[in-house]
């Protein structure tokens, strides 16, 4: 129902305020000139080259992240440094609830910005809200989540981590060190991103296709909003199956609590995460945690900003179609000291 | 009154009743005949479930849950919902950590001044549902999500991040280690110390509920407010004072929590506030309040620790497990109903 009536709100909300504008002017007969402003207007928004390339522009981003999540507190962080080394002012909004998102997008289409940035973690409850964007002529990039849907939703290009690929690296890279059976660690159920990189990484760990993946992975569901209680869950199910000799898990936190339910479990099963944070660097130098999945998602706040005001003065679209990956790239002992927390 | 007092208090004397009909009629009898149940469960269907270590992961669940669920039953049985008390114990933590982290104060110092923080919280909840009437489901609200943005706001604003750690560098840490997140060895386990905080504070709040003014007036509050203001019990303050033991519940949890743990993350403690009414409801407290009991919210607690835990140790798939939970909320409603309607059927007069 909600989300069927957003075009029509947007429609309506755009004849306000056309006709807001169109009353305030005064009377003219002259169509032609209306005409090629109509025109100049559309051209500058499909991109063909500023009139003003001085002009500071604006960019919104809308994501799927809750408020006070840390990892999407970088990726704003990422958009506000490329918007004050472009000249661009960044609105930065989030709601994990998808109709929630979807109605942010439409107000910010309303608003006419000059370029938006979506994360699409439910791609079809924002299929209409984005199309209603570039149909209003406002470029749209889309990151994080999303990728195999956003050429068809019009996006210029999607910027962010292919999740199953890196979930399959993180296998592979497990099954060098040893582990035979692994634990994954989801921490927000039916994000079809965490289930991807569980898949993933069982692909990577039997690679040679003998095994069951039943066999060789199990899955574990834990609140990620209480971590003392998910650390004793993760415990549990070590003392409960002593054959898994490997943890993977899926955001920084959740890993900072395996690695001590690990410890006071005895299982000595390897460990490693997705995502980084202070003490994850901080493991992984003493040696509890093996290696860290970093999808740089600084890239996917920064490079979004930039591509748009590429495309904005210049006209200029990256990525030819096939997306920009910002990751993995995997932190282990080895190359700890390249890790700058905050850009992370 | 003696009617009310009576009925209120949550037990029916009826005269010349055998105990086991007395003992059927108890607002926690549900709960203890559905614990037994799960532990047999999970005691023969799984190895671990029944040896130290397996004790130890339950109750350490159900201690953090139990000491939440205890405040909140008290709360509900003198008729109120407290929805804040879920992100309180993110904001108690984190007033702690930031004091730590940013001030350098000594730990017990920023542990005090967030037992202020949370005293104040509660008293704002209890004084604006007892002046204004707005009913405490909305009021809290109103604090759950100012406190959501306070949370994310404040840290956002002082560090940059939206995580503070360093709890453990902080002076006066070892003491406060011990006394909130050390742990003792039996077996194989190792138990935390938040078990015996679950425990006092279990026995302190049955105390008060049965042996004391106190909860007498609590009863009554919850039960029968209008008769209770008419015979001179102070409603509003009561309530206003069970506000106060709830955030002060929140504040012990989230201090466990934080020195547990010696980081905090902003955003920690939402939904949380759902299992303490949930648990509270499975040990026999009625929605409209003036019936519970301290102990059957403990056991409530033990319920959702044993079931979340058993499930892992089952090697069942764990994504059931809230499924499960609601089977076993819906359950212990229906029971209490069925209890209360018979009670209200026997009370003479």
């Amino acid at each position: 129902m909600t989300r069927r009536g957003w075009p029509a709100v947007v429609a309506v909300a755009t004849l306000l305020v056309t006709g807001c504008t169109a009353g305030s002017r005064p009377a003219t007969n002259d169509d032609a000139v209306l005409e090629t402003l109509s025109v100049t207007e559309s051209a500058s928004a499909t991109g063909s080259g500023d009139p003003d390339p001085d002009r500071r522009l604006r960019f919104a981003i809308v994501t799927h992240g809750s408020a006070g999540d840390p990892f999407w507190d970088v990726v704003k962080t990422g958009a506000e440094d490329a918007g004050q080394a472009n000249n661009a002012e960044i609105d930065y909004q989030s709601d994990p609830e998808p109709g929630s998102q979807a109605q942010l997008i439409a107000s910010v289409t309303s608003r006419q910005v000059d370029g938006l940035i979506v994360s699409m973690a439910d791609p079809d409850a924002l299929r209409e809200t984005i199309a209603a964007a570039v149909a209003a002529g406002i470029p749209v990039i889309t990151i994080n989540a999303g990728e195999d849907r956003s050429a068809e939703f019009g996006a210029l290009t999607h910027i962010g981590q292919s999740e199953a690929s890196a979930g399959e690296g993180a296998g592979d890279r497990l099954r060098d060190a040893g582990v035979t059976k692994l634990l994954c660690v989801i921490h927000e159920a039916g994000n079809v991103g965490q289930e991807q990189r569980c898949q993933g990484a069982a692909r990577g760990l039997g690679v040679d296709g003998s095994a069951e993946p039943g066999d060789i992975m199990r899955t574990l569901r834990v609140n990620g909003s209480n971590l003392a209680e998910t650390e004793t869950t993760i415990a549990t199910e070590l003392q409960a199956d002593p054959q898994i000799d490997g943890v993977l898990t899926l955001n920084a936190a959740v890993a900072v609590t395996a690695a001590t339910a690990i410890g006071t479990s005895g299982s000595g099963a390897a460990l490693a995460t997705f995502e980084l944070s202070d003490d994850v660097v901080q493991d992984i130098g003493e040696g509890d945690i093996l290696f860290a999945v970093d999808q740089q998602q600084y890239l996917q706040g920064y490079l979004p900003v930039v591509f748009l005001a590429l495309f904005a003065r210049s006209g200029n679209v990256v990525g030819g179609g096939e997306g920009v990956p910002t990751g993995p790239r995997y932190i282990t002992q080895e190359n700890l000291d390249s890790v700058h927390i905050g850009t992370r | 009154m003696t009617a009310a007092t009576t009925s209120a208090r949550g037990t029916p004397v009826t005269p010349g009743r055998s105990p086991l009909l007395r003992a059927l009629a108890r607002p926690e009898l549900g709960s203890v005949i559905g614990a037994i149940a799960i532990a047999a469960f999970f005691t023969t269907q799984t190895d671990q479930f029944a040896t130290w270590a397996g004790v130890a992961n339950v109750l350490d669940v159900t201690a953090a849950l139990g000491i939440m669920a205890v405040a909140v039953a008290l709360l509900m049985i003198g008729g109120e919902f407290d929805l804040s008390a879920g992100v309180l114990t993110a904001s108690t933590g984190l007033v702690t950590a930031l004091l730590v982290d940013r001030l350098g104060v000594n730990i017990w110092e920023g542990i005090a001044w967030s037992l202020l923080f949370a005293l104040a919280v509660g008293f704002l909840n209890g004084i604006l549902v007892t002046r204004t009437r707005v009913p405490s489901f909305i009021v809290t609200l109103g604090t759950f999500f100012a406190l959501q943005g306070l949370n994310v706001g404040v840290t956002k604003q002082l560090t940059e991040t939206v995580q503070v750690g360093g709890v453990d560098e902080a002076q006066g840490y070892g003491v406060a280690q011990a006394v909130f997140a050390s742990t003792w060895t039996v077996g194989e386990g190792e138990f935390r110390v938040a078990i015996l905080w679950w425990i006092v504070v279990a026995v302190v709040a049955t105390l008060l509920l049965v042996r004391t003014k106190f909860g007498n007036w609590i009863f009554a509050s919850g039960g029968a407010p209008v008769s209770a203001r008419s015979v001179g019990v102070p409603v509003g303050r009561t309530k206003i004072l069970l506000f106060m033991a709830t955030a002060a519940a929140a504040w012990l949890v989230g201090t466990i929590s934080v020195v547990r743990l010696t980081s905090v993350q902003a955003n920690v403690g939402l939904g949380e506030e759902f299992n303490y009414i949930i648990a509270a409801v499975i040990g026999g407290c009625l929605l409209t309040g003036g019936v519970g009991s301290a102990i059957g919210a403990s056991i409530g607690a033990l319920i959702y620790g044993m079931t979340q835990q058993g499930i892992v140790f089952a090697q069942w798939d764990n994504d059931w497990f809230p499924l499960f939970l609601g089977g076993m909320l819906l359950a212990a409603v229906l029971i209490n109903t069925v209890v209360v309607r018979r009670r209200a059927e026997d009370s003479p007069g």
